[in-house]
């Protein structure tokens, strides 16, 4: 590739449909190194030599939070060839100050000014030419969402790029004291700075304003520490103000003076007046929750009812009939026993019942995506917020959680839109806590066998355990591995906006794109081994009867480890693990085992296995223990790591037995 | 007096933001810098966060937060 260039900008300026408009469907998403922030990698649309990366949404180049860093390092240390900073037009204050901050980094740099559209259907308006003279740089007024503006966004841009002249005007907008403070760093650091390959204007701007990183990066000597300390504090006795407050205000005031010169408004834009109107209602003091959880059972009944459950059956049917066919080719072609095993039974069964939650995957993602582009997730955040502060998280975290209710494999991957790392692992972890659909009918096994008349009672009370489990384990979470500092709740509240078709379609196809490719690699490995447990014995030898299984044999090994939940079956221990492709296979396992043929008798053979009392310890390890392979993979793909995801599945599965052993001891001693 | 006594309807003039680390260089970098002036437009149902308005655009914090920002002019809207 020729040339890199890097998007930068705020969250809520437009930045993923700005991406999208300028590299189509060309794109290539990873992580950046060492955590789990995606990176997305595209190529410019019309240039194959040209590619663009797209960097976290953020408001600062501050030292604190991981995106920044992320974005920090990723500019100064693989050195691409211009940054394209887009710009929220009708926020064009707040939007400045991190391209005044960018610009620092003497990289070309064009500004993408978008919403322009907006900002003149309602009578206002930017001198773009002016802006453009004031920062140094070229301005191009764009409509991400409409689509204007984006070829001549290009043109600029490949035109700077393949330009000889990388000379970046030297941009001077710090004054007074700020500007001498500044000015006698960059004397002292210069070599320093060079070495280290920072900019010089970057390197002494984060000196003044005391950012850690750089200190250490430029390797500053006690005796420079000194002297940068005193010309600092000099200048925060004449400010009357700290380092970080004054270098803040110095760039606010800066750009306030652009704003007078360039920016002519008479009045709110119209979606920010609409924005204020629909907020009366959405977040209202009353109706805000209530309305909020009507959105969710409306999408959930969506998702799970009328429009995923009959495209999930309609799946189902293909892969069954598929199956069958593939199942009889086989067999008229008298291929061996083993191989058709494996493929029907193995395969298409296992990557089958899971590929068949695609379609609600892709619906629930629609719905997701729309709430996300609109603006409302942010409200949602801004009403919940309160009950999720308690343990450790923020309002952000309350729709995967949420959506865990449903499933744990869209709630995980739902967690990619939170914007801190802490977060997002900690509601990563938690949210298999939340009873999940597939395990209905287990609880529907059970309660049919050992309590019939309060079925509903015993399964009310697995919800509420999960959740309570969710927030014992947040506080615990909260006070060993992600202790210290939270991450502030300082969140923009945008305007409500019609989301991009274009952006919803891209993000749905991404979704499923991403479960496909699971299901074929280590929900497909996954399979395969259980399969193979449950096919052969310990001679390698296929089994007619899956109780002379491995899996069977491991299952009455591990089965007195249960003792303490009250139960000790092999049968029990076997569907614990065959639940681990996907939950509703305890129901399934245990019927097999059992040779039940019919309800009545799954629940007269289950009597037998458990009592009441151990049969809701059972209940209760099913509930929390390690979520399937579907939601595993997605954890891995999540946290980017696979040694952390077992640690996850790990902690769930500890978490599950002593949750299990504390309900069964307990209870034996109530009872 | 502090941002988080302030009634939805009213607004003010920053003097100063208090606080350290992390959350104070946020509050800097949303805006919230001496002379700037904000408005409270919204307390959340649970009574916590609340909703601001400033510098064109909105932004919604905890009281918590809130109690950093120190006022020096408050007004009606």
């Amino acid at each position: 590739m020729k040339y890199i260039f890097a998007l930068a900008g705020n969250q809520n300026a437009g930045k993923t449909t700005l991406y999208n408009a300028l590299t189509g469907s060309n794109q290539h998403v990873g992580n950046f190194p060492g955590v789990t922030i995606e990176k997305k990698e595209g190529q410019i649309k019309k240039y194959k030599d040209a590619s663009l990366v797209d960097l976290p949404g953020i408001y600062s180049l501050s030292p604190y939070s991981m995106e920044e860093v992320v974005t920090r390092d990723f500019l100064l240390k693989e050195n691409p060839d211009l940054i394209i900073n887009i710009i929220d037009a009708t926020n064009i204050e707040r939007n400045l100050y991190l391209s005044l901050q960018l610009m620092e980094l003497s990289i070309p740099m064009v500004i993408a000014l978008n919403m322009m559209d907006e900002v003149r259907a309602s009578g206002n308006s930017i001198d773009v030419k002016r802006l453009s003279d004031h920062l140094g740089i070229p301005v191009v007024p764009i409509s991400a969402s409409k689509g204007e503006g984006i070829s001549e966004l290009i043109d600029v841009v490949m035109k700077m790029a393949q330009s000889q002249d990388k000379s970046i005007r030297k941009l001077d907008f710090c004054t007074g004291e700020v500007h001498k403070a500044i000015h006698s760093i960059s004397h002292l650091i210069e070599d320093q700075a060079r070495e280290a390959g920072y900019p010089l204007r970057f390197a002494a701007t984060k000196l003044v304003e005391g950012d850690e990183p750089t200190f250490k990066e430029l390797n500053i000597s006690e005796n420079q520490l000194h002297i940068i300390n005193h010309v600092v504090e000099d200048m925060e006795m004449k400010l009357e103000i700290d380092r970080e407050a004054a270098l803040a205000d110095m760039r606010y005031v800066y750009i306030e003076k652009i704003c007078e010169d360039t920016v002519i408004k008479k009045q709110e834009t119209n979606e920010q007046i609409r924005s204020e109107k629909i907020d009366k209602i959405l977040t209202h003091k009353y109706f805000g929750i209530p309305i909020f959880i009507g959105i969710m059972f409306v999408i959930f009944w969506l998702t799970f009812g009328l429009i995923g459950a009959p495209l999930q059956g309609y799946l189902e049917e293909i892969i069954g009939v598929t199956t069958e066919y593939v199942s009889d080719l086989m067999i008229r072609f008298e291929v061996n026993d083993l191989l058709h095993s494996l493929v029907i039974d193995g395969i298409f069964a296992g990557v089958g019942s899971v590929l068949s939650f695609l379609p609600l995957i892709v619906v629930l993602f629609f719905f997701l995506s729309f709430l996300e582009d609109s603006g409302y997730m942010a409200r949602v955040a801004f009403l919940m917020d309160k009950l999720l502060r308690k343990i450790g998280l923020s309002g952000r975290s309350f729709v995967p959680m949420l959506i865990g209710f449903g499933c744990s494999v869209p709630a995980i991957m739902a967690t990619r839109t939170l914007s801190s790392e802490r977060d997002r692992k900690m509601t990563i972890i938690l949210t298999p806590f939340m009873s999940c659909s597939a395990k209905l009918p287990i609880y529907g096994m059970i309660t049919m066998a050992f309590f019939p008349e309060n079925a509903a009672a015993v399964m009310i009370s697995l919800y509420i355990m999960g959740m309570v489990v969710a927030i014992l384990s947040g506080l615990l979470l909260k006070s060993t591995i992600f202790k210290g500092e939270p991450i502030p709740f300082v969140m923009e509240l945008p305007a409500y906006r019609i989301p991009s078709r274009k952006s919803i379609i891209l993000n749905m196809w991404d979704k499923g794109k991403d479960f496909i490719e699971r299901a074929f690699t280590i929900i497909f490995l996954g399979t395969i081994i259980i399969w193979f447990l449950q096919s052969f014995s310990w001679s390698f030898n296929m089994v007619e009867d899956s109780t002379h299984s491995i899996l069977a044999s491991i299952g009455s090994v591990i089965s007195p480890v249960f003792i303490p939940l009250g139960f000790n079956d092999w049968r029990a221990s076997t569907a614990i693990i065959t639940g681990l492709t996907a939950k509703e296979a305890v129901v399934s396992t245990l019927s097999v085992l059992t040779g039940a043929s019919s309800d009545l008798q799954l629940s007269t053979a289950i009597s037998t296995i458990f009592s009441p009392l151990s049969s809701f310890a059972f209940l209760t390890f099913t509930l929390l223990y390690m979520p399937c392979i579907a939601a595993f993979a997605a954890t891995k793909r999540e946290l980017g790591s696979v040694r952390y995801a077992v640690m996850t599945a790990v902690y769930q599965t500890v978490t599950a037995y002593v949750v299990g052993m504390l309900v069964y001891q307990i209870g034996n001693l109530i009872l | 007096m502090t941002l988080d006594n302030i009634k939805p309807g009213q607004g003010g003039i920053i003097s100063s933001i208090g606080g350290h680390g992390m959350l104070r260089r946020r509050l800097l970098d949303m805006g919230l810098t001496p002379n700037t002036k904000v408005k409270v437009r919204k307390v959340a149902p649970m009574g916590d966060p609340i909703e601001l308005s400033l510098r064109n655009y909105v932004l919604t914090i905890r009281k918590e937060e809130a109690s950093k920002i120190e006022l020096k002019e408050v007004f009606s809207i």
